[in-house]
């Protein structure tokens, strides 16, 4: 975890103050809406259909046992008893009132939690693996260089009205669970040749209307120059980004119109007058932030003890969950659990106050007091020990948190859809819910594999459909729900967008089509181990179009 | 941002000035009497676009009680009965289609 100091703290509890002073005006008429509405937007706070939502950031996902007792306790003081973890590493309260939001801010404050920079045309909250840390296959923990960019980037007065917003990502593994080439920018850890680590500085990536595969306009840049590097490529978009279209205004489309080459060159002229300044990362500041992490007092244990290995031999279900949920982690005798939040017919990614109490109750007790949140809206503890793994998925079993369908067909990711968002034009969460009842039967979930279904509810694209393994977007067509369909989308390091398979389908007739599509993977894969993103590449989209519209 | 007051409206049927309350958000509607209230079957109904400029212009000077205010479709019955419009005004009437997860 990284510990705040004073100065964090004040940040926060300032900012709490200002905003009790904005409400009070605001509810008084001393400011109009027109006034009030940015302000509230600093702060996360949206009008959404039915009420207020408020989004508080959870910076690279990382949250203590005793932030999530917050959490808890806003979503059952304030709001209507549970929250809502989004794909950027964030959580959402849907019913939170106005009057009653300084009350709650002041709450979130006292835990270090804020809405700062969760909206607005400003660099959002900087996201990361959430696995980091802890995972075997990193090069070293990235949630240090996301602390020092959200500390420098944190009310950056330059940055404050970009042209639109902006979102960062880092990884420093090989698999990348960050989605780093969907991001504004994604900086990838890695050594090169010489040995030395530094990044790999991908831009203008992005989902949405207009979606981009970021390109990579650094391949290595020393770990020094992050700061002046990330700072120059901000001046650039700020510069040139533009500002009379807002659907032309994010970086990737002037990334696109200028071309990465002649973006880098533009980046580059602003850089060079900057690297060898203030912006030039001293070790020692480095050093300095890393302090603050502090990390588990692992024991000596060994892997697989004689009581998990009995435990995985006797429970079948305990096996089956142990096989999907559970990951290697960097310290022997130890091991990565997700939680999964897709149970059948729920929505994706939401949690009760209950479970938020019980999750922290079992951080402290199995966790070293520590959870993340990843971008598949699913929950982890980083750092459990291997012999208490039985314990704990007895646990969550009975909280309803050990669905054992990590990365499989019914761990959806979704975004809230016409249900609470007044942007969508159709409804996401009851298409997940449909699609996890049709594919509950869990021994045909893991025999499929890798699979990943993404939904958003208009083009805005929050549920990433353009790189899920099957993608669906919500359209609205004369007042009737419809979706699109992709496939072949992917997030990781090998990002690409998935490819349209044909005309929009009935919102009724969702679920089949999906079935459709998992049926004809099912007979053109060639080997059990094909996954579904392997079939579509070998094949193409022109069999899973031919059945899904043969008979439509 | 073009002011809803600025938009020429086109309004091919009955249609009613709907916004969120200030406070909490909640859905209101705007009524004969220059009042808001939360039920529907409350709300003025007007047909013409004259009427729904009037109407939108009472409900947007009110700034201190309702948010974002606009002018949304509704359906009468014979009864007089009202119905929303359309899909996004029926989840605005009636709450999400969903069971929320944290009702205890």
């Amino acid at each position: 975890m990284y510990l705040y100091d004073d100065l964090d703290r004040t940040l926060v509890t300032e900012r709490a103050a200002e905003f009790r002073d904005q409400v009070a005006r605001r509810l008084s008429g001393e400011l109009t809406e027109d006034e009030f509405k940015p302000l509230r937007l600093m702060n996360g706070i949206y009008l959404q259909l039915h009420a207020y939502m408020l989004r508080i950031a959870l910076p690279y996902g990382s949250l203590s046992s005793d932030q999530m007792r917050t959490l808890a306790h806003v979503a059952r003081r304030y709001d209507r008893n549970y929250g809502h973890f989004t794909t950027r590493q964030n959580i959402q309260f849907n019913w939170i009132k106005l009057a009653e939001l300084p009350d709650a801010m002041d709450d979130l404050a006292r835990a270090g939690l804020h809405g700062m920079q969760t909206s607005g045309n400003c660099v959002r909250n900087i996201t990361t693996d959430q696995w980091a840390g802890v995972a075997p296959d990193e090069i070293e923990d990235p949630r240090v260089w996301a602390e020092i960019l959200r500390q420098h980037l944190t009310l950056h007065p330059e940055f404050s009205f970009l042209p639109r917003k902006f979102k960062i990502a880092v990884t420093a593994a090989a698999h990348d669970r960050a989605a780093i080439r969907v991001h504004d920018i994604g900086l990838r850890l890695h050594r090169n040749g010489a040995g030395e680590v530094g990044f790999e500085v991908v831009v203008g990536g992005g989902l949405g209307r207009t979606p981009f595969i970021g390109k990579t306009i650094k391949p290595f840049l020393p770990k020094r120059d992050v700061l002046s590097y990330v700072e120059a490529v901000l001046r650039t978009y700020n510069q040139f980004g533009r500002r009379d279209n807002i659907y032309k205004a994010r970086i990737k489309i002037l990334v696109h119109d200028l071309g990465a080459e002649a973006f880098a060159k533009e980046v580059d002229a602003e850089w060079q007058p900057i690297k060898d300044g203030p912006l030039a990362l001293d070790p020692a500041v480095v050093a300095a932030v890393a302090g603050h992490f502090r990390y588990p007092s692992y024991e000596a244990l060994s892997d697989n003890p004689p009581e998990l290995a009995k435990a995985r031999a006797s429970d079948r279900r305990f096996a089956t969950w142990f096989a999907n949920s559970v990951t290697n982690h960097k310290a022997p005798g130890y091991a990565i659990v997700t939680l999964s939040l897709k149970p059948e017919g729920g929505p994706p990614g939401d949690a009760t106050a209950e479970q938020m109490d019980a999750i922290a109750d079992l951080a402290d007790r199995y966790s070293f007091g520590e959870i993340r949140v990843g971008h598949e809206q699913n929950l982890v503890l980083p750092h459990v020990a291997q012999r208490d793994l039985l314990a704990l998925w007895k646990a969550l079993d009975a909280l309803g948190l050990a669905t054992p369908n990590v990365g499989l067909v019914s761990d959806i990711i979704a975004c809230p859809g016409l249900d609470y968002c007044s942007l969508a034009n159709t409804r996401s969460i009851p298409v997940a819910q449909e699609l996890t009842r049709r594919f509950r039967d869990l021994d045909l979930a893991q025999s499929l594999g890798r699979l990943h279904i993404n939904i958003s509810g208009c083009i805005n694209a929050c549920g990433h459909h353009h790189v899920g393994h099957i993608g669906l977007l919500g359209v609205e067509k004369n007042g009737e729900e419809f979706f699109q369909v992709t496939i072949g989308g992917q997030a990781d390091e090998n990002a690409m967008l998935g490819t349209l398979i044909g005309p929009a389908v009935p919102y009724a007739q969702v679920a089949d089509v999906v079935e459709d599509i998992v049926e004809a993977y099912l007979e053109l894969r060639t080997r059990p181990d094909e996954i579904f993103l392997d079939t579509v590449k070998r094949v193409g989209i022109e069999p899973f179009r031919e059945r899904v519209y043969a008979t439509r | 941002m073009t002011s809803p007051l600025q938009q020429k409206l086109r309004i091919t049927g009955p249609v009613v000035v709907t916004a969120n309350r200030l406070g909490d958000g909640a859905v209101i509607y705007r009524t004969g009497g220059g009042q808001w209230s939360t039920r529907l079957e409350q709300a003025e109904v007007v047909t013409t676009a004259a009427a729904a400029t009037t109407l939108l212009a009472g409900a947007t000077a009110d700034d201190i009680n309702a948010v974002g205010a606009y002018v949304a479709p509704v359906r009468q019955h014979a009864d007089g009965g009202l119905q929303p419009g359309n899909l996004r005004e029926a989840i605005r009437h009636a709450g999400p289609t969903i069971a929320l997860p944290g009702v205890i």
